[in-house]
């Protein structure tokens, strides 16, 4: 009884939606009706989310490894890691995309499927996206762990030091957790601005939200209007979830009585 | 070559360090027996903390030697978490961690460093915080503590590793007058009860009642020591003798 008026409402808007593609013909929310646009939506905000958080989630590691790599002794590792965030954070992202995939994606081993001719590269474009993307924004994720590391006293340091934890332990049980205070707004507008890169991926046909936007407008370019908006209102929303949820994660955070 | 009690527990040979250009220590030598509780006093720039952490190998020195319970403390293979699980020390700022309860200030080091059972790391800790006289405020954060309080949870924080020596340096220089008797009181019940305690500080009062020798440092070099009896009476230096009249 209850699923049949669920079903029933459904109908109904897809009647609505059907009825004002027909009366306003530049306002066909054809994702609202037709399954194969709306399968194409679903699984393209599907890819853009797992692409966000996988990125997310290597970018934060690769900040939290350069920025240790930063504090080494050794000069290699140091001038490795500045070349490194040299080369992403002053070219474009796009770029550093279709570099990956065009040339790097070249020297990659490849794999012959079940039918003996075919053949697939070990990594995807998919997996290039997030390659390149973890990449670029880890590039800006050290500086801002760095700065945030630098905000914490060297005398807490050497407190933990003379109590004989080692650099490492000092690193992960009193520099991180105080430098991660430090560097969250940062940190956050940076993982924002993740989010939105993703788009870019589009460039080397990773299946997510605005690849397959373009091309359902591109088949039903009376779908145009509705798509775009569907494009900004998912976007505002996913970053608005993230931005949510890094707040909390800044108030849960707050030290009774530090640093107010 | 083993350690024995008969030997000095901290022993400082013709210590010499600079920072650059500046050099800070000038031969410094002293010895520190078992038990033993030396106050290191004089002007503001005479190094007298560069000495104290110097032992505990915060910073290197240049020439000379320490040693600790007969182990080279600027050894290059030293092992620095034998050194430190033997000195404790208590800093000025207390450099108390910000993010962690005052109990977890007090358990993080047993339990991560000498990966002691943490219930019975916590049975200890409360006891310690009985100790200083902080029960009640173990779930305190050091943003919550009065800064005699923040202290005496940082010597708590020491005595949990066990060591053999404390080094305290200008631990309550930072305090109110009112807080720093707090502080004080549970140093000279730790000196009480036998440990080994080399303070650097500018309480005379304090150093006189305590202390079991006084050192009188001033730029770089040790000017005079002494029992405190004979060092505040009689002190026959005269750059001794102008700080002290100075301060008292």
């Amino acid at each position: 009884m209850r699923a049949g008026a669920i079903l029933n409402a459904f109908a109904l808007m897809e009647d609505f939606f059907r009825q004002l593609a027909d009366d306003a013909p530049r306002w066909n929310f054809i994702w609202m009706y037709d399954d194969r646009q709306q399968g194409k939506v679903l699984s393209g905000l599907w890819m853009t989310v797992k692409l966000s958080i996988l990125c997310l989630l290597f970018s934060v590691a690769i900040g939290l490894v350069g920025a240790w790599l930063q504090g080494a002794r050794s000069v290699i590792a140091r001038t490795f890691v500045q070349g490194y965030i040299q080369f992403f954070r002053n070219t474009p992202p796009l770029v550093q995309l279709l570099f990956f995939y065009f040339a790097l994606g070249q020297f990659t081993p490849v794999v012959t499927g079940d039918d003996g001719w075919t053949v697939e590269p070990v990594i995807s474009n998919v997996g290039w996206a997030v390659v390149s993307l973890s990449f670029f924004a880890g590039a800006f994720n050290v500086e801002i762990f760095r700065a945030g590391i630098e905000a914490v006293p060297e005398s807490t340091v050497e407190a933990s030091e003379s109590l004989g934890f080692t650099r490492l332990q000092t690193y992960v049980y009193v520099v991180l957790p105080l430098a991660f205070r430090v560097c969250l707004p940062a940190l956050n507008n940076n993982l924002v601005n993740l989010v939105k890169t993703t788009t870019q991926a589009y460039a080397i046909a990773v299946p997510e939200l605005l690849y397959h936007s373009v091309s359902i407008w591109n088949d039903y370019p009376s779908a145009q209007y509705p798509t775009m908006l569907l494009v900004f209102v998912s976007y505002i929303v996913l970053v608005a979830i993230l931005v949510f949820g890094m707040t909390k994660w800044e108030s849960s955070m707050k030290i009774p009585g530090y640093g107010t | 070559m083993t350690w024995t009690s008969d030997q000095p527990i901290v022993s400082l040979k013709g210590v010499h360090k600079s920072f650059g250009e500046l050099e800070v220590l000038k031969g410094i030598s002293l010895d520190v027996m078992k038990g033993e509780v030396i106050c290191i006093i004089g002007p503001s720039g005479s190094g007298k903390s560069t000495l104290i952490r110097c032992i505990n190998g915060l910073n290197e020195i240049q020439k000379g030697s320490i040693t600790v319970e007969g182990q080279e403390v600027h050894d290059p293979h030293l092992d620095k978490l034998e050194l430190r699980k033997k000195v404790g020390m208590v800093f000025q700022q207390y450099n108390l961690f910000p993010h962690k309860t005052a109990i977890e200030n007090v358990m993080m080091a047993p339990v991560l460093v000498l990966r002691q059972n943490k219930a019975e790391v916590e049975t200890r800790a409360r006891r310690l915080m009985a100790k200083v006289r902080l029960e009640g405020k173990e779930n305190s954060y050091p943003g919550e503590l009065s800064g005699g309080q923040q202290q005496r949870v940082a010597i708590a924080r020491s005595l949990a590793m066990n060591p053999d020596v404390m080094l305290f340096d200008e631990v309550t220089a930072a305090l109110d007058p009112e807080t720093v008797k707090e502080v004080l009181i549970t140093i000279r019940e730790l000196a009480e009860e036998g440990m080994t305690c080399i303070l650097v500080t500018h309480e005379m009062g304090f150093a006189r009642e305590v202390a079991d020798h006084i050192y009188f440092t001033d730029r770089g070099v040790i000017v005079e020591h002494g029992p405190p009896g004979t060092f505040f009476n009689e002190a026959s230096d005269p750059r001794t003798r102008e700080f002290l009249s100075q301060i008292l």
